[in-house]
């Protein structure tokens, strides 16, 4: 076979410089229009604002349990048990007496026959003929603001001087209610973690779809020396974006139903429609540790959406 | 800058693809790796840039044992090395400027930095007018050039080059061996694998050629006679 050793003509043809701008770097590496983004960013906005709602009720539960639980803790009730032939009527004079001339006690208001019969009623209908029954009197105190009394030696002092007297600091209500008040907590916890963890599982599949759909992409970068930090960060970019508009969308939905709502029940304050909703659900103002608090979910939403992209990544590629 | 010492590959629990490779790329180098259809070309070549390891036998590039490298640096040891396919591997959503800035932007560099390197290579390897073109509107030819020039941008010190020509005319791919000759000037060594006889005849090099997963090295074109 015949070899040729002349010289190459080595000349190539050199184009003239271009007319238009430079097309400098701005395209992502990982094409956005490969990570189905609309279904993952409809997800997240929906699993936000469930967050967000589970946590601004709670918050608002939490904040009735404790308004109701400072009202309960500053009254106190002497009911006297009517013994024998005694005068009852007379007992609870005593008793209102022994009150009034207590350290702490603020405000003491027996309540008359015509008012305990009337406190009976949802049981016992009304014209109730109080005489004829044994029913306790109740005198209602109500505590000092600033200074604790000493309820343990009003109860034994009662006990002594009056007859059928005992004290009900309403200590196993309160205790009820604060335990009610942190399972709720607890349970909008628990909801909150199942909701993180149902947003990571969603944006691990997104992810590992993504991966596959721009496999060749990945290939190259690792050709050309892309390291895994690298690449992990380019995915972790897309994500981050679609955390926060998904974030931004359904904590923004949640943030607008809670001030909705809490104009509504200013609206209808001082109606009895009003009056109902105040009753069932307090002011519904989460203020503005609540309307923080969602602004940190959708912060946190993000944040999650993002590590568990790059989380993913870094898995995939370590196997590779 | 290379040596392969009995190396074996198999893939999975097949028979070995490659075997007892023993030789070494010389730096500032130019050499053909030739051999019929499936004696492992391609396998050597992904050998080389680092894309499997060896089943067996000791491979060093540039002074480093690859089977002690850790991930990091298997991509800083990337960077030394330029790789050219057949099929281009250009990705299409990217403008030519920017496929062929993509190692320096995997670098983390500045754009400003290099900028004008990137244009200015462009421009050599005739596609200065390309610059803003996607790659699915670029010929054969330029998509090949594209590739070359993403290869050697960042300056490797190996570039490999697997079937650079298959899918070019023979004019082109006359011009595509200017290219890496040129190259191999600049100091970059050069293994081109091909079974283009007369590419190869083109241009006096050593040639390795495999046969059935072995090789024989030639010194001097001759000696394959």
């Amino acid at each position: 076979m015949a070899h040729s050793r002349n010289p190459i003509d080595l000349s190539l043809q050199q184009q003239a410089a271009p007319r238009e701008a430079y097309p400098w770097n701005e395209t992502p590496i990982v094409p956005p229009d490969s990570i189905s983004g609309r279904a993952l960013v409809a997800v997240i906005a929906i699993m936000t604002f469930l967050a967000c709602i589970t946590t601004g009720a709670v918050m608002l539960m939490y904040a009735s349990a404790a308004d109701w639980q400072s009202e309960i803790a500053r009254e106190v009730t002497i009911q006297v048990r009517p013994a024998g032939k005694g005068d009852v009527e007379a007992e609870v004079q005593k008793a209102a007496e022994i009150a009034r001339s207590f350290p702490g006690i603020a405000e003491v208001r027996p309540y008359t026959k015509e008012q305990s019969a009337s406190l009976l009623e949802p049981w016992l209908g009304s014209g109730l003929a109080i005489e004829d029954l044994p029913v306790p009197r109740v005198v209602v105190l109500k505590l000092t603001a600033d200074a604790i009394p000493d309820l343990a030696g009003l109860r034994k002092l009662l006990s002594e001087r009056v007859s059928g007297a005992s004290l009900d600091d309403h200590r196993g209500f309160v205790d009820r209610m604060r335990a009610m008040a942190n399972s709720a907590v607890a349970a909008g916890l628990l909801i909150l973690i199942l909701m993180l963890a149902a947003t990571v599982l969603s944006v691990t599949f997104a992810t590992k779809g993504a991966m596959a759909a721009n496999r060749p992409i990945v290939e190259v970068l690792h050709l050309i020396g892309a390291k895994d930090g690298f690449i992990a960060g380019e995915f972790q970019r897309h994500f981050l974006k679609l955390g926060i508009k998904g974030g931004a969308i359904g904590g923004g939905a949640a943030m607008a139903l809670f001030g909705l709502v809490g104009l509504t029940g200013g609206w209808l304050a001082g109606t009895a429609g009003g009056d109902q909703f105040a009753a069932l659900f307090g002011t519904f103002s989460i203020g503005w540790q609540g309307y923080a608090a969602l602004a940190a979910q959708i912060l946190l939403i993000a944040a999650v959406t993002a590590g568990a992209s790059r989380h993913t990544v870094n898995q995939t590629l370590a196997s590779v | 800058m290379v040596r392969f010492e009995n190396v074996g590959l198999r893939y999975g629990m097949g028979p070995e693809v490659l075997r007892d490779l023993t030789f070494s790329i010389e730096p500032r180098s130019f050499q053909f790796l030739t051999g019929p259809s499936g004696a492992g070309k391609t396998s050597l070549l992904r050998l080389l840039f680092l894309s499997i390891r060896p089943t067996r036998g000791l491979i060093t590039l540039f002074g480093h044992d690859v089977a002690r490298l850790s991930k990091d640096a298997f991509a800083t040891l990337r960077r030394r090395i330029g790789v050219v396919f057949q099929d281009f591997r250009l990705l299409d959503h990217m403008t030519t400027y920017e496929n062929v800035a993509l190692p320096f932007r995997v670098q983390g560099r500045d754009e400003d930095s290099y900028r004008n390197e990137v244009i200015e290579l462009l421009q050599w390897v005739g596609l200065g007018d390309k610059l803003s073109a996607l790659p699915p509107v670029l010929s054969g030819g330029e998509k090949q050039r594209a590739a070359i020039a993403r290869a050697v941008i960042a300056r490797p010190q190996l570039l490999l080059a697997d079937e650079p020509t298959g899918n070019v005319d023979p004019e082109l791919a006359q011009r595509l061996l200017r290219l890496f000759i040129e190259l191999h000037k600049s100091g970059t060594s050069i293994v081109i694998a091909t079974h283009d006889v007369a590419l190869m005849d083109q241009f006096d090099a050593p040639r390795l050629v495999l046969d059935e997963g072995r090789m024989r090295q030639y010194r001097f074109v001759h000696d394959y006679d």
